[in-house]
């Protein structure tokens, strides 16, 4: 199992084909109180880079982007009504969806956590 | 996120404060002030309802305008520096008492707002009236008052070598009652000047959050100890500009540069009251005549409240009539804590401004249910004494 990151703060966590994508502790720290969180449909067709979710804190709404090209196989509904996993649990709890891996090749361009974490250092 | 031109920015006296608290500072009107504190806005603004909140908003504009040369007489001063005033704004501040406040609004000629602002009736100097304007309209506010007064009263700013600090929630009063034992006495839009320790403060019963409160002038070399002092007090919590914009959001109360700019009447932003009686008999206030024909029905536009069902619509989200067809704009938005749900402040025509009117805000590109209702949307608790 591999995790991998995006430079908007985005992680995309590898299960065989599928990637579970959310946003990291970083990101949901300085994002503050989530209080709405708007995901995909299910079914829908995104190319990496596209606006896959939204979160929305008390001050802004803040896009997240597919980090990999692919077809959205689940989405996580509880954080319907408990956006605040996002802030509580955002690795496991709080995770948005998950994606049927079109080309996993692409998961190269990404950061692995020793790059990430450089980012935020 | 780089903090840029963070060097550029303006510091209040307790910058060193916020820093110390994890404050996440952010630049607002010109001033480095904290958007939250570790806790995060949600627990600022639900302790700031429940317990006292904190606020340092010493970007603020206080001032104070004197009569240049006061006959000692307090009535005629009074009349004397209310005349100086009166011309640039809507309401009646010849009929202040001593140590009353009003909230009232800065006009250009054709009736548009340049400011909100407070101001007040000295209880202490003839000829005296304390002021608050907005940050962001700080520079231009005072040199309008200060044109208007010309020779006849001097314009003191208080800004820059004092802080202001705003203690807002039910519990504000017992903390004050430790501190400042004399200001309980105040009722809510007065204001008075008080001993702490060997220093002076002047504290108004007033705020920006719907709750019961103060707003606490101290100079700066003496902020720190007051601000250090509050916060000793187990009622109260630090709170950033996150929940101060969240909190006078529920309340219902406009924000200016938002909800309230040059293009926005006092009808059409739902400050009538704010046009004093006596001012609206004598027709003499800047753009009477428009404001007049809009309080007789004249409107084209009127500020409502609005619930919106799912995500929050904010600043510049579009408000659709049930039919979809565009109508008005969101000028405030966001999520309130106290309610669970989105609100938002917008201006739509007076058609679509009736209470339980079912309308839409197109957020995203989708439309989302939305219901007019009545502001506050969360009740104000102010402390009202009985005349």
């Amino acid at each position: 199992m591999t995790t991998k990151f995006t430079p908007d703060h985005e992680y995309i966590r590898v299960e065989g084909s599928t990637g579970i994508v959310g946003i990291t502790p970083y990101a949901q720290e300085q994002l503050g109180d989530i209080v709405f969180v708007e995901l995909p449909e299910v079914g829908k067709v995104l190319r990496k880079g596209d606006e896959a979710a939204v979160v929305e804190s008390v001050k802004a709404a803040s896009e997240i982007y597919a980090p990999v090209s692919g077809t959205v196989a689940e989405v996580n509904n509880v954080l319907t009504s408990e956006p605040g996993l996002v802030n509580s649990d955002p690795e496991n709890g709080g995770w948005m969806f998950k994606i049927a891996i079109e080309n996993a090749a692409e998961l190269d361009t990404l950061l692995d956590a020793d790059g990430y974490a450089a980012l935020t250092r | 996120m780089a903090a840029a031109g963070s060097e550029d920015l303006k510091q209040t006296p307790l910058h060193e404060r916020h820093v110390a608290a994890g404050g996440r500072m952010v630049p607002f009107a010109g001033y480095a002030l904290p958007v939250q504190y570790p806790t995060g806005i949600v627990a600022e603004h639900k302790w700031t309802r429940e317990q006292a909140g904190l606020f340092d908003v010493s970007h603020m504009g206080p001032g104070f305008l004197m009569l240049a040369e006061p006959s000692g007489d307090a009535e005629a001063d009074h009349a004397a520096i209310a005349a100086v005033v009166e011309p640039l704004v809507c309401g009646d501040i010849a009929g202040l008492g001593p140590g009353q406040i009003r909230y009232t609004l800065l006009l250009d000629e054709t009736g548009g707002i340049l400011d909100d602002l407070m101001v007040a009736r000295s209880p202490v100097f003839a000829g005296g009236l304390y002021i608050v304007v907005n940050a962001a309209t700080k520079e231009a506010d005072f040199a309008r008052i200060a044109a208007a007064a010309g020779e006849r009263a001097r314009l003191e700013r208080a800004d820059g070598h004092s802080a202001l600090l705003a203690l807002q929630g039910p519990e504000a009063v017992n903390v004050m009652a430790a501190l400042v034992p004399g200001a309980v006495e105040l009722g809510f839009m007065t204001y008075g000047v008080f001993s702490w320790g060997e220093d002076k403060v002047l504290v108004s019963r007033s705020g920006y959050t719907g709750e019961d409160g103060f707003e606490i002038l101290v100079d700066a070399h003496e902020a720190v100890a007051l601000w250090d002092a509050l916060n000793a007090d187990p009622r109260v919590r630090p709170a950033g500009l996150g929940a101060r914009d969240s909190l006078r959001l529920e309340a219902g109360l406009p924000l200016y540069g938002h909800d309230l700019d040059a293009t926005v009447s006092p009808i059409e932003a739902g400050l009538g009251f704010a046009v004093s009686r006596r001012r609206r008999e004598a027709a003499d206030f800047p753009g009477a005549r428009r404001i007049l024909a809009e309080r007789d029905g004249q409107l084209a536009r009127k500020r409502v409240g609005l619930v919106v069902e799912g995500a929050p619509a904010r600043e510049g989200a579009e408000i659709l009539d049930a039919g979809g067809k565009a109508i008005g704009v969101v000028t405030s938005g966001g999520f309130a804590p106290s309610l669970g749900k989105a609100i938002a402040l917008g201006f739509v025509p007076p058609a679509f401004a009736a209470r339980g009117t079912r309308l839409q805000v197109s957020v995203r590109g989708r439309a989302q249910p939305a219901e007019v209702v009545q502001t506050p949307f969360v009740p104000h608790r102010y402390f009202r004494k009985s005349a």
